[in-house]
């Protein structure tokens, strides 16, 4: 990196914000493939998922039917690069009739911990979403 | 563009990335790697099988240092490193590595 201003050092918190079902537009893949690519930066990454944006994260997606790849497998992907935090409003799951058992069981293996696993999905109220949100330096929605 | 391989065609992109991986088999994986003057051993192999097995599990071909701490995990640290990838593809393990696994340029590859 030889940008201007760029500072190698500093590490700044980054929320990906989904708000969208995950077939049907190409913004919930796309913010997939862009937290895989960020995640080489080294920051502090969340990613949180509202409204339809809950969807994405639904277990025993099938897109057979659509001519879509499936991409909902890549989220188990995301412990791998270090995406460890993935925030669910519980106000967006109850509007939609789903619960956390409707949920994908995202995992990662957390190094400092001798690779014990633990769940990666975390639900929160909407005001702690709002909290969450005004608490990061960088906020990219999608 | 494509590979011609025993009287079949398997397209490929501009970079020599198969089209379609489910079309993929090992003597094809030779002739990618010929192409990429490697030689195929038992230590090719196994990055590329592994590679394979990623992405059947998660439907992505992992980046490089994803791909070094993946590999350290399961075969040790002496195999889980960049020098041992590059020695092994010098010119980008996930990006040569892929190509003759027939997947996909892994994301955020440039």
């Amino acid at each position: 990196m030889e940008e201007d201003g760029y500072q190698g050092d500093v590490c700044k918190r980054f929320l990906y914000v989904n708000r969208r079902a995950p077939y049907g537009t190409i913004y919930a893949l796309e913010s997939l493939e862009v937290v895989l690519i960020g995640a080489a930066f080294e920051q502090d990454v969340s990613v949180a998922f509202l409204d339809d944006g809950v969807y994405q994260l639904v277990k025993g997606q099938d897109t057979s039917g659509i001519g879509m790849k499936n991409f909902s497998a890549t989220y188990n992907a995301l412990g791998d690069y270090e995406v460890t935090k993935l925030f669910v409003e519980k106000e967006s799951l109850a509007e939609r009739g789903l619960t956390a058992d409707d949920l994908m069981e995202i995992t990662y293996e957390d190094e400092d911990d001798d690779w014990a696993e633990k769940p990666s999905i975390r639900l929160v109220d909407r005001a702690e979403m709002a909290a969450l949100m005004a608490d990061q330096d960088v906020i990219l929605s999608f | 563009m494509a590979y011609e391989l025993n009287g079949n065609s398997y397209d490929h992109d501009e970079e020599g990335y198969l089209t379609d991986l489910s079309k993929w088999n090992s003597e094809l994986a030779e002739l990618i790697a010929e192409d990429e003057k490697i030689a195929m051993t038992d230590e090719h192999w196994e990055v590329v099988n592994f590679l394979r097995e990623y992405y059947d599990e998660y439907q992505i071909a992992p980046a490089i240092r994803v791909l070094v701490k993946a590999m350290k995990k399961k075969f040790g640290p002496e195999k889980g490193s960049n020098k041992y990838l590059y020695e092994l593809f010098p010119y980008g393990p996930a990006k040569q590595a892929c190509k003759i696994a027939g997947l996909p340029k892994p994301t955020g590859c440039v």
